[in-house]
């Protein structure tokens, strides 16, 4: 654990809540793409195994994780895009806290894009 | 005064004062060369690149025609019977996981701080690494789209046709 005593300007702030969700989405994708991997891995098994498990993905409780999967990776890549402009931008670290919030503006409209679409495949009658 | 003290490079390098001119820059003196540095650029070139491969493959997959109802083992059939797709799946494949990998290796670091912990728990990283890179590459160079003796019915339009 990190262990520097308590009292700097970024512990607890934006900057901070950022990394940890970074940290949290980086962490959930790879495991997600480990599954993901191996269930592709089926279409060598035959086509009946392999559509028995993509079933599985097409279910309305699954429809909600896989709106929780892209919610992952949209805000990591968008942030992920943030922390480059701040080590990269002359004056990048001053605008961090005007980038996260382009970062959240931006997600917010591409789910807003996404999630519409994505929950009548899931949930309307096809 | 034996030849050996008249400035040798072994000589040189015991007196270990001066770098040798346009040696890399490194913060602290290790042995271990200039990894941590390559390893920083990596995640930021490869995370540009994942980003249109990640996005443009969940546009794909999820917002064209029916999205996510419409994959089956005929969807990938015709994914994968074109080169375009074989090489973007490969590129994504690598790139995530490479990116992914080193980025849970930082998170050990950060997190076990006991020696044997750490030891074990990269061990694991690599070897799930190697497994699913090994796999997931096999899988989309072997891939056969129109199984003999498989249903018709289950296969791309192209295997009867
Ligand atoms: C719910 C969201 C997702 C769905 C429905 C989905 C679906 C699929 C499908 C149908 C394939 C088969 C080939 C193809 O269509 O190109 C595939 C392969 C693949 N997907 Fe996804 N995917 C999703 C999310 C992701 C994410 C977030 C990543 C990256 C982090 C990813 C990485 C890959 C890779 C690397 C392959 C190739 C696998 C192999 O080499 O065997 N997918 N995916
Ligand atoms: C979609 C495009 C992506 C972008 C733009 C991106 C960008 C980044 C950047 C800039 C970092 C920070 C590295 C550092 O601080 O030195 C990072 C860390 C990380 N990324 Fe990504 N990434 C992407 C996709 C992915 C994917 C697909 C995975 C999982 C397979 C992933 C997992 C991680 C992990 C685990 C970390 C380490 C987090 C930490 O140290 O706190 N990323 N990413």
């Amino acid at each position: 654990m990190p262990t520097a005593q308590g009292g700097t300007l970024y512990r607890g702030r934006e900057g901070m809540w950022s990394w940890v969700a970074h940290r949290v989405t980086g962490f959930a994708i790879f495991f997600f793409l480990l599954v993901h991997v191996t269930d592709t891995a089926l279409v060598r098994v035959s086509p009946e195994a392999y559509n028995a498990v993509i079933g599985t993905y097409q279910t309305p409780i699954m429809g909600l994780g896989e709106v929780g999967l892209v919610a992952a990776i949209v805000f990591h890549a968008f942030n992920g895009i943030r922390i480059m402009l701040v080590d990269f931008l002359a004056n990048g670290p001053r605008y961090q806290r005007v980038m996260l919030w382009i970062v959240l503006g931006l997600f917010v409209v591409t789910m807003a894009g996404f999630l519409p679409r994505h929950l009548m495949n899931v949930f309307g009658g096809h | 005064m034996t030849s050996a003290t008249h400035g040798t490079p072994a000589v040189a390098e015991q007196v270990g004062t001066l770098d040798a001119p346009r040696s890399p820059y490194m913060r602290k003196k290790t042995t271990r060369g200039n990894y941590e540095l390559y390893s920083w650029v990596f995640m930021r070139a490869s995370g540009v690149v994942l980003v249109v491969l990640v996005f443009g493959h969940l546009f794909v997959n999820l917002m064209v025609g029916e999205g996510v109802k419409a994959i089956d083992f005929a969807f990938v059939g015709g994914k994968w019977s074109s080169p375009f797709w074989q090489i973007w799946d490969l590129l994504m494949l690598w790139l995530a996981m490479i990116h992914g990998t080193n980025g849970l290796r930082t998170i050990i670091n950060d997190y076990a701080e006991r020696d044997v912990t750490r030891g074990v728990l990269k061990g694991l990283l690599y070897l799930a690494f190697t497994i699913v890179v090994v796999l997931g590459t096999l899988v989309i160079f072997t891939f056969e789209p129109c199984p003999v003796g498989a249903d018709p019915e289950l296969l791309a339009s192209f295997c009867t046709a």
